[in-house]
């Protein structure tokens, strides 16, 4: 058992703990917290898997970005003085054997296929790479999701400000 | 097996683990003698008002959703940035083209005031003449039309 | 113990994928179904770059996943301003109980 093994076993612990807490806690704030050693705990895999640019994306986007969203909506959504912030489940006992079923599947699933394994090298940095790819091979996408992102900003604060001004 | 980079994690991670083992040992050693006073929250000697739950203006919110996407904005720039030196006016058009759409949507929001804290009012136009109520002034009662209201 | 490859990285996505379908189908709060959705996508960003290393793919793996994580953040953007205004409309968000499409 190397370092590698050790710091995969610990990130995955790490992810799959903390998406356990989040799917089953109680009070939304904690889950949201715990969402964030989820994030990080997958952006640890995929510097594992050498993929450090999109591990950085993931701290910045998903840890920078949508948990403050998220703990932003959390926060806009709730009463002053609910300090206890509830979130209940409902139906959890046919969802948890419909959805271990389905885990047990996928798992064996993804055991059982022989999947074509052909590990490349590890490059030093993808960065430069990624740069590449983007501007030359997917340089229509590049811009689409500028329009896409242009979209979603105009979009969500039209949304959000549909109350104020009449 | 690991990159440059997993080793500048695997450093993150041991100094994460210091600061736990730190601070776990540090709770185990001092005493604890809490009082009602030392846990009270500390809001410059003033008993603290209400509870911190408070709900948040909206606006809040609009400012979170612009930052968000100009977080994905210079995520998406990185990699362009590296490498459009390389292709000469294709690569610095390519990423002109996306900063520009993402500009427009800059300007949108900046035009309808999203960006301020305190929204401008948009005042319908007036116009000029000066419209008087006809109520005469009642001589027994004396009060003028601001009064009456 | 076998060393690590690509079935271990497959089977945490699959558990995360598990957890995030059980969130999104069992959880009152609106804010929850989106924490389910974003372990969801997370799981698939997972597949995705695990594939791209083991499979020899090149870059390719990378960069749908820099795209996923980009749709994750406009779909957040927007689900969370729909939720806002869900919130004006019926002061809650408990998404089982909103089931007029006419108030």
């Amino acid at each position: 058992m190397n370092l590698y093994d050790i710091i995969f076993y610990l990130f995955a612990a790490i992810t799959i703990v903390s998406a356990f807490i989040v799917v089953n806690a109680k009070n939304i704030v904690y889950a949201a917290f715990s969402l964030l050693f989820t994030f990080f705990g997958v952006s640890g895999l995929y510097v594992l898997l050498g993929a450090d640019f999109i591990a950085i994306v993931q701290v910045m986007v998903y840890i920078g970005g949508i948990l403050v969203l998220l703990l932003f909506g959390v926060m806009l959504t709730h009463k002053i003085t609910s300090v206890d912030i509830k979130a209940g489940s409902v139906q959890t006992i046919p969802a948890v054997i419909i959805i271990g079923i389905f885990a047990a599947l996928l798992i064996g699933l993804m055991y059982s296929t022989h999947w074509a394994v052909n590990p490349a090298e590890i490059p030093v940095t993808t960065t430069k790479s990624l740069g590449k790819t983007l501007v030359t091979e997917y340089v229509l996408i590049f811009e689409l999701l500028g329009i896409l992102l242009l979209v979603a900003m105009i979009g969500a604060a039209t949304i959000a400000r549909r109350d104020g001004d009449k | 097996m690991l990159t440059e980079f997993g080793k500048i994690f695997v450093f993150i991670l041991l100094a994460g683990g210091f600061v736990a083992i730190a601070l776990v040992a540090a709770s185990l050693i001092r005493p604890k003698r809490p009082t009602k006073e030392k846990l009270k929250t500390y809001e410059c000697g003033e008993d603290p008002v209400g509870s911190p739950w408070v709900r948040f203006n909206i606006r809040f919110y609009v400012v979170a959703l612009i930052f968000i996407i100009f977080d994905v904005e210079v995520v998406m720039l990185f990699p362009w940035a590296l490498v459009y030196k390389n292709f000469g006016v294709y690569g610095f058009i390519v990423g002109a083209i996306f900063l520009l759409v993402l500009f427009l949507g800059m300007a949108y929001e900046w035009r309808k005031g999203d960006l301020e804290w305190a929204r401008p009012k948009i005042e319908p136009p007036k116009m000029d003449i000066k419209f008087k109520p006809e109520i005469a002034p009642r001589p027994v009662e004396e009060k003028t039309v601001s009064e009456v209201e | 113990m076998e060393t690590i490859g690509l079935n271990h990285f497959l089977v945490v996505s699959a558990i995360l994928f598990s957890l995030g379908i059980y969130s999104v189908v069992t959880r009152k709060n609106a804010i929850m179904v989106l924490m389910g959705i974003e372990l969801i996508l997370n799981s698939a960003n997972i597949n995705f770059v695990a594939f791209s290393k083991y499979g020899n793919y090149g870059l390719g793996g990378q960069v749908t996943a820099l795209f996923v994580i980009i749709l994750a953040a406009a779909e957040a953007a927007i689900a969370l301003a729909i939720v806002l205004n869900l919130y004006k409309t019926f002061t809650h968000i408990n998404i089982d109980e909103i089931d007029e499409l006419n108030s």
